[in-house]
């Protein structure tokens, strides 16, 4: 339905406070985003990072700041990160944002991978975003992929 | 691994920067444990080339560039031979020769063998260029040497207005230099950008400082007046003269190709390679600056010496190396930068083939009636450019909202018919909604 809570609480989960009115009102420069709602009347959607298998990013990174972490998923380090846009450039969903204010840095998903589970995914009134693991493989990866809301 | 004529490897890398590191992340994925060896003349472990301005400018050291964990050959069980320059190849036996034979005197074989020698500065040979101070600006060992001698140095002379150059330039301003950028072309980053796209760069330059001469070039170098054997400044060809206490010729590079000379592997303007990234000879695979491989705007195998395109054909070439056959997409000329705080993105072609120098009055009319080209200005320095062809993108420049980039470097690729839907790919903070609904599952799955 659009309602853009995902947006909302990816940024208090990715703020130093984890405190709503604190993230919102007085982190500065405020956390970006790693979701974004798209509208397509009467569709729309929240997109993030797919997790590729073969994950453009990883290649196109400069600095090395995108890479594999030791279960192959990709995983972003901002302390190396330059914010050069080469991810940007090579990834075919445009899930990657440019965190202009935070200077030379990109931010992507990460699963929220020090709370456990996805905020996007707990938060989500509707239940259009919900955790589905690849069958096919052995790694504990989960991947949060959107379901498309009618 | 001195010593043994019988010494083998299982993989055998040469060269250890983004196409080593792409083909050995791809090997380790489809066996963990063959013996696995990189040999460099480089003495570091993989580090970030494009970060060596950061260094010279002082915003990194060199803990902070390096590309992947400094525990990375040993993670991933290789065997680096560092600091060691080989220089024969014996395709028949299947082995190397090292250059240094005190420290390797016998050769070293291998199964499978990937040439990621990369590139060396092209410097044109020029009258005094054998004076002190004067550079080029690759390698790490370039950026230490510069680092070491840019205290006394004042004004700097930066020969090539290319990407190397405008990087360079950036981090001597940063270290309070004065610094002139003479371009041989009518623009800079002219493999990049078209003349709008060259002309906010050039502006943003000169705001910052640095003076731009385009439509140039040095004639000769001429001493300082104290000291003759150092460079004092340049002559151009117009003979205007310019001052400087440095000088960094960054007019371009050239595939290593010293190695592959007058073996069977069959070279073009770099090694010839197919889809699987492996050259004529088999068994023999080469990848990154050094390589000629496919390209998906111009339909043919080209030089694309950019670091992303290394570490995805190293990675293709790792992965067929290692026994599962895979063919590579291509990939194209495309980079992404920020210098100076302006974000660019450029991608395949920057203007149409009869706007191209070199191909100027060889383009035929019909060829040219099938191009579209779709231009944007808008608010904050909003720039957008959209090179199309029989209804597919050929290229395209984004200047300032770069958001999306990959959408349209994407539609690009899978060489997708975008007439119906060109003009939403104009739009600011471009995401996938702007394509149609009907594109929007596969899209996001990702399988197309």
């Amino acid at each position: 339905m659009g309602c853009g809570l995902c947006e909302v609480w990816c940024v208090v989960a990715h703020s130093r406070s984890k405190d709503i009115i604190k993230a919102f009102k007085e982190e500065r420069p405020r956390p970006l985003t790693r979701i974004k709602v798209h509208s397509v009347k009467p569709t729309s959607f929240g997109l993030q990072c797919r997790f590729c298998d073969e994950p453009l990013c990883v290649a196109a990174c400069l600095t090395g700041a995108m890479h594999y972490n030791d279960e192959g998923v990709s995983e972003h380090d901002a302390e190396k990160c330059i914010g050069c846009g080469t991810c940007i450039l090579f990834c075919p969903f445009g899930a990657i944002q440019v965190d202009r204010k935070r200077g030379h840095v990109v931010a992507k998903c990460d699963l929220c991978a020090e709370e456990g589970e996805p905020a996007c995914v707990a938060h989500c009134p509707n239940r259009a975003l919900y955790i589905e693991v690849d069958e096919d493989e052995d790694e504990p990866e989960d991947k949060a992929k959107k379901k498309e809301v009618p | 691994m001195a010593g043994g004529g019988s010494v083998s490897s299982k993989y055998l890398i040469i060269g250890n920067s983004a196409g080593a590191v792409g083909a050995i992340e791809a090997i380790r994925q489809v066996d963990p444990d063959g013996l696995l060896t990189v040999i460099s003349d480089e003495g570091y472990a993989p580090y970030s080339r494009p970060l060596i301005a950061e260094f010279l400018a002082g915003t990194r050291t060199l803990d902070q560039m390096l590309y992947r964990t400094s525990d990375f050959y040993q993670k991933k069980g290789v065997v680096p031979i560092l600091d060691a320059k080989v220089d024969r190849l014996d395709l028949e036996a299947r082995q190397v020769w090292f250059a240094d034979k005190k420290r390797f005197p016998e050769p070293l074989g291998y199964e499978k063998l990937l040439l990621a020698t990369g590139g060396l500065p092209f410097v044109p040979p020029t009258e005094g260029g054998d004076k002190r101070n004067i550079f080029t600006f690759i390698t790490l060992r370039d950026a230490v040497t510069i680092k070491t001698k840019i205290g006394d140095v004042n004004k700097v002379l930066v020969i090539g207005g290319g990407l190397i150059g405008i990087c360079v330039s950036e981090a001597l301003v940063k270290l309070g230099k004065r610094v002139t950028v003479v371009e041989l072309l009518d623009r800079v980053l002219n493999v990049n950008l078209d003349k709008a796209g060259s002309e906010l760069y050039r502006k943003r330059l000169e705001s910052r400082g640095v003076t731009v001469i385009t439509k140039d070039s040095v004639e000769r170098f001429v001493g300082k007046a104290s000291d003759q054997s150092r460079v004092g400044g340049a002559i151009l060809k117009s003979g205007n003269r310019l001052d400087c206490d440095m000088a960094i010729v960054a007019i371009g590079v050239r595939p290593r190709l010293d190695l592959v000379k007058g073996t069977a592997v069959k070279v073009n303007r770099g090694i010839a390679v197919d889809r699987h990234m492996e050259t004529s000879v088999k068994g023999v695979y080469a990848c990154g600056d050094v390589a000629e491989a496919y390209d998906f705007v111009w339909d043919e195998d080209r030089l694309s010496p950019i670091w992303p395109n290394a570490y995805l054909g190293g990675r293709f070439a790792g992965q067929n190396m290692a026994g599962k056959t895979t063919e590579y997409m291509g990939s194209t000329g495309m980079t992404s930068f920020t210098y100076f705080d302006l974000p660019v993105v450029s991608a395949g072609m920057n203007a149409l083939p009869s706007e191209d120098v070199g191909r100027a009055g060889k383009v035929t009319d019909e060829e040219c009636s099938r191009y579209e080209v779709l231009m944007k200005t808008a608010k904050d320095g909003f720039y957008r450019k959209l090179i199309i062809r029989d209804g597919r993108i050929k290229g395209f420049i984004m200047v300032n909202d770069i958001a999306g980039a990959g959408i349209l470097t994407d539609l690009m690729r899978d060489r997708v018919d975008v007439r119906p839907f060109r003009e939403a790919l104009m739009s600011e903070e471009l995401g996938l909604a702007h394509l149609p609904k009907e594109m929007l599952p596969a899209r996001l799955r990702g399988d197309h």
